[in-house]
């Protein structure tokens, strides 16, 4: 199977009905992404194929052949959303940081808060309370 | 430009938000082991057979006759195996641990056991197993009851609450040195080095442990990693190679502690004009199957009972008890929000039966400068009981809004309360703990055994040292624990990293000073090399307890707080919307606003998942809703807006004035939410206030 | 404990044809789309499937467009697609409410509505609407296509009359003319598995039908007649809160689905001025 990750075209080796998540993680090295759950319910294993925000312990290997994926990784480390998020205090533990921002880059641009209430339903964090988190989105 | 006060970047920010933070569970080590735990699935009897039903080809099995050391979870009783033996008093308590190279063939391992099944207790209340009991005795209770014009009565419960930490508990043990060194997800490195050397039996220099970056811990992962670390340390010694063990969700859920279900009983004797004449209460804890840190979760909330209210007859009568659930532990709060939700919903109830504001009974009752406690304590100038109630029912609009809601699908209510920062009574005296500054290149390098867990440990603490140094905030290094190289400074729990520990550090930084004159740190170690200054912690003067009596100096200060609960029902489906709060929380100096108000409005969303939603099914003593799916924690939309306001009433016990703030936020919203529910007309007095439970109450009250 | 993925096969067919004889071959063959399901119970290690079909890539069976008056939905649409879907919100906007809520934004962008049907869970959100709407599934096979109402799909606690051999490529909706109404009630704001989930169409012929509260989604036909005979929505909530048949679980109480079976039927007739 072939996955663009970040950019970068991987040749994976790997089981059809193996995570995509796993797969980022152990082969392609990409160790940024989390996993809090395996049931699709905390968000931390959030990236996007083709641009959709999704959980990759959901996804199979196979649905991500030939797609585009992004992770943390994939931004850089200057991004806007990276920034605020650092500036606003909405990382404490950090484990729920990465799945957050790529949730929120799915957001529009100038989302109003209720936009970025319901973009981040289905990300959990139990740190925050979540308002830092908003400040960080609105203020990007 | 002074660092304290101000909101620097986190020294830990850049890592999180780019994702180049390691965890546990990224870390690879050459010829690594996977881990597996074979746990009962009965609450109680014997083992009477284990049979491995797969080819042991390439496994390491450890059973409780390989712990090289005492087959004990050594913390404040040894009575917890690591493995069991032959008796089993719990669901999920670990018998054998396995450990293969391949995850795959790990997995599909399979493990018999027969039991000879006996029968399993639940319910704390026909226990006969005492964890822990105590008193706190202040003048006569029987006497001022019989005299009060007025007395109160009333049973409160709360259940247990899951700490569901993001990143699930894991390590990874590496033998190394002839010993071993284990890196996890943890609180307090000192607690697994301890537990390590105990069940290993090796000498304390062949044992490390090194803290990863830890995804959440909320007291989670303040003895739990203590039996992960031991378990992965076994498998390894045994195998030769590194072993790494992570829990999945459901693991997690299942075995590990969680906060300990409580049911406190209250007999309040008032004046018709609303002053407390006598508090009568009783406080039962579940303790589960062992005892952990049963005696010490019990502890603090027998001190912390009768509230921030001024009486001078009160009897405090406390017990943890066992049963056949896997044990509770700690979890922020560590006692006080079971107890402070029943004081608090008790209070009410007083208002309520006085047809009195119950603002205005807080108001009359609330603790000030020079009075006394339950244990006798004399509170002093920072007690600001009174300002952070006036301030929140001001700011909150409580008593317009309180108008306005009657008769409406909207409530609003508010809880008062306290929280004592550091270890309870001669705690910290016991500890002795210890940190320590080291000059280098750039400046200081801050050594301590303190967790960072996501609260901002390393950012607090070096601007603590930095503006005791008076040099740049960027000039003062960080870095995780790792038991080799940095002093025991206690566990990263108590709400005392920033108080006790910070305190230690600010001493130490005083007297680099002095050592090094007028020169920044990096000239002094270009010059001299590199300097240590350790320090250890120092009572304050005039602190005074007596562990037998429970008389005396609990903590050395309080944090005060008053939340105002805003909440609106669906009267179709009986569901409690939070819709605004607002905290007023004096903390004593905010070292970093910012990370002032992530606690405040962290620990406000966990308090409203506990008020409401976060409800541990158990059945036949096993958690039934093990999964995210059916555990529910607040997400976004069932966080209400905050109106966080940060009081500074300055304590001269700790650094720049700062006490305690982890833990406080957590003990208001469950009483302040009932008390808004209560303003609704619904009696409830068990958390969560579920829709179920509240649809009850409405049909009763219909 | 997790389901080795090593174990667990996948079959990759191009085209629906393929897919269709695959199934005809190997009736074992778990049909399988979004996964947002499927993975849940394999990250568990309690899913009894191996062997899987994979439908993911087949777009054919994507569509949301108009069908001899009626909307069809292609199986494979996703739940974010039929908010989207100007063709949904326009004439059944309570299946966009129902596809809103389910899970968190990373859930709609892969389930689907073949998927929440065909896992057959009694909570499956957007199930009641299928119900009242009088939706037809369309079941096809490598022998030929048939068309199923939805109220005669389900047998019983996730059991269906689909053959091994078949599978769910579209959903039929005809249009409502008259008010529909639906309401989730889960423990919390978002992302929660119903406790109760109804959907409502008003108007001569009523229907009613209540997630949650039995083996199966059902259809409340007793509720309906009386409502259709002239009973008040206050009687009609007393024989709705009778005939539907919830339990206790670790979710909720079957007192509590009762009432607020029979509360919800009530806020439906306050809103729609009944």
């Amino acid at each position: 199977m072939r996955l663009r990750v970040n950019g970068r075209d991987w040749e994976v080796d790997a089981p059809p009905m193996a995570r995509l998540l796993d797969v980022l993680r152990v082969q392609c090295e990409l160790p940024g992404t989390k996993e809090g759950c395996g049931e699709g319910e905390c968000g931390a294993c959030t990236v996007l194929v083709d641009g959709e925000p999704v959980c990759s312990c959901l996804v199979p290997v196979a649905h991500a052949d030939g797609a585009e994926v992004t992770t943390i990784e994939g931004l850089g480390g200057d991004h806007r959303l990276q920034r605020a998020f650092a500036e606003h205090g909405a990382a404490q533990c950090g484990i729920c940081t990465p799945g957050m921002i790529m949730a929120a880059l799915a957001l529009p641009s100038s989302p109003s808060l209720d936009d970025v209430r319901v973009a981040l339903a289905g990300n959990i964090c139990r740190c925050t309370g979540y308002h830092a988190i908003y400040r960080a989105i609105l203020r990007a | 430009m002074p660092a304290v006060g101000t909101n620097v970047p986190r020294k830990d920010s850049t890592e999180k938000v780019t994702g180049t933070a390691r965890y546990v569970d990224d870390l690879v080590f050459p010829g690594m082991l996977h881990a597996r735990t074979i746990r009962s699935t009965i609450p109680r009897g014997r083992i009477r057979d284990v049979r491995l039903s797969f080819d042991r080809a390439g496994f390491t099995i450890i059973d409780h006759r390989d712990v090289t050391g005492r087959n004990v979870v050594a913390l404040i009783e040894d009575d917890q195996p690591l493995l069991a033996e032959r008796e089993i008093r719990h669901v999920a308590e670990p018998i054998l641990l396995l450990a293969h190279e391949d995850l795959d063939t790990l997995r599909r391992a399979r493990v018999d056991i027969d039991y000879e099944p006996l029968e399993p207790l639940f319910d704390p209340t026909r226990s006969t197993q005492l964890l822990k009991d105590l008193r706190i005795v202040k003048g006569d209770v029987e006497q001022a009851l019989a005299g009060a014009e007025v007395v109160v009565e009333g049973e409160y419960r709360t259940g247990h609450q899951e700490q569901l930490y993001i990143e699930p508990n894991g390590v990874i043990a590496v033998p190394e040195n002839g010993g071993v060194t284990v890196h996890g997800s943890l609180q307090c490195p000192f607690y697994v080095h301890k537990a390590l050397r105990i069940a290993l039996g090796l000498p304390d220099d062949r044992i490390r442990v090194v803290q990863t970056e830890t995804g959440g811990g909320f007291g989670g992962k303040e003895e739990y990693p203590s039996v992960i670390a031991a378990h992965a340390a076994l498998l390894a010694l045994k195998a030769k190679r590194p072993v790494k063990l992570i829990y999945d969700r459901l693991e997690d859920m299942l075995a590990t502690t969680k906060r300990h279900p409580s049911i406190v009983r209250h007999r309040t004797g008032v004046t018709r004009d609303g002053r407390l004449v006598a508090m009568d209460i009783e406080v039962l804890m579940d303790g589960g199957a062992y005892v952990t840190l049963s005696p010490v979760v019990l502890s603090r909330g027998a001190i912390h009972a009768a509230g921030p209210y001024r009486c001078d007859h009160v009897r405090i009568e406390a017990r943890a008890v066992g049963t056949n659930t896997p044990p509770n532990g700690a979890f922020r709060g560590f006692g006080a929000p079971q107890t402070q939700f029943a004081v608090e919903v008790q209070m009410e109830r007083i208002a309520e039966a006085l047809s009195m504001d119950p603002a205005r009974l807080r108001e009359l009752n609330a603790l000030r400068p020079g009075d006394t406690t339950a244990t006798g304590q004399r509170v002093e100038a920072d007690c600001s009981a009174l300002q952070v109630l006036q301030q929140a029912v001001e700011r909150s609009d409580f008593h317009g809004k309180r108008e306005r809601y009657a008769g409406t699908n909207r409530g609003i209510g508010l809880s008062l309360f306290f929280h004592g920062a550091g270890f309870t009574g001669s705690g910290e005296v016991k500890l002795a703990s210890r940190a320590a500054l080291c000059t280098t290149e750039r400046g200081v390098r801050i050594l301590v055994g303190s967790a960072e867990i996501g609260q901002g440990t390393r950012t607090m603490h070096a601007q603590i040292v930095a503006d005791s140094l008076g040099i740049p905030y960027e000039d003062v290094e960080t870095g995780l624990p790792d038991t080799s190289n940095v002093p025991d400074s206690g566990p990263t729990v108590a709400s005392r990293t920033c108080m006790v520990v910070g305190g230690i550090l600010q001493r130490c930084a005083s007297d680099l000073r002095e050592r090094i004159g007028d020169m920044h740190p990096r000239e002094h170690f270009t010059k001299h090399g590199a300097t240590v200054v350790t320090k250890e912690y120092e009572p304050p003067h005039g602190i005074a307890w007596d562990d037998d009596t429970y008389r005396g100096d609990a903590y050395a200060t309080y944090a005060w707080a008053c939340d105002v609960a805003e909440v609106e029902m669906d009267p179709d489906t009986y569901e409690i919307r939070p819709i605004h709060f607002t905290a007023v929380q004096d903390i004593g100096k905010a070292i970093h606003p910012v990370l002032v108000a992530g606690q405040i409005e962290g620990g406000t969303a966990q308090g409203i998942g506990y008020a409401l939603i976060e409800e541990v099914v158990m059945r036949e003593g096993a958690m039934a809703n093990a999964q995210m799916t059916n555990y529910l924690v607040p997400t976004t939309l069932d966080t209400p807006t905050m109106d966080v306001v940060i009081v500074e009433t300055p304590s001269h016990h700790g650094p720049f004035g700062a006490k305690g703030v982890g833990e406080m936020p957590i003990d208001g919203p469950a009483p302040a939410i009932v008390n808004a529910i209560r303003h609704l007309g619904l009696d409830i007095r068990q958390i969560p206030a579920t829709p179920e439970r509240i649809a009850e109450a409405a049909c009763v009250s219909a | 404990m997790r389901t080795a993925a090593a174990a667990l096969d996948l079959v990759r067919p191009k085209s629906v044809e393929q897919a269709l004889r695959a199934m005809a071959d190997d009736p074992s063959l778990v049909p399988i789309a979004g996964c947002t399901d499927v993975f849940v119970g394999l990250n568990a290690g309690t899913f009894p499937g191996t062997r899987f079909l994979d439908l993911w890539p087949l777009e054919e069976l994507r569509e949301i467009g108009i069908r001899n008056g009626a909307i069809a939905i292609g199986a494979l649409a996703t739940h974010a697609m039929i908010q989207e879907s100007a063709a949904v919100t326009s004439r059944i906007p309570i299946l966009a409410a129902a596809c809103r809520e389910i899970g968190g934004i990373q859930i709609q962008n892969r389930g689907t509505l073949g998927g929440n049907v065909a896992n057959g869970s009694p909570a499956g959100d957007t199930l009641p609407v299928l119900a009242v709407a009088d939706a037809v599934v369309v079941l096809r096979s490598a022998s030929g296509e048939r068309r199923v109402p939805f109220n005669a799909f389900f047998t019983g606690y996730r059991t269906t009359v689909r053959r091994p051999d078949e599978l769910i490529v579209a959903f039929e909706l005809p249009p409502i003319v008259d008010v529909q109404w639906f309401r989730k009630v889960g423990t919390r704001a978002a992302q929660a598995i119903s406790k109760v989930v109804m959907a409502v169409v008003g108007g001569e012929r009523p229907r009613i039908a209540v997630g949650s509260v039995g083996p199966t989604v059902i259809r409340c036909t007793k509720t309906e007649a009386a409502i259709a005979g002239g009973a008040t929505f206050d009687e009609a909530s007393h024989i709705l809160e009778a005939e539907v048949q919830p339990i206790d679980d670790i979710r909720s109480t079957a007192s509590y689905r009762r009432r607020v079976c029979g509360n919800l039927l009530r806020r439906f007739g306050a809103d729609t001025g009944r």
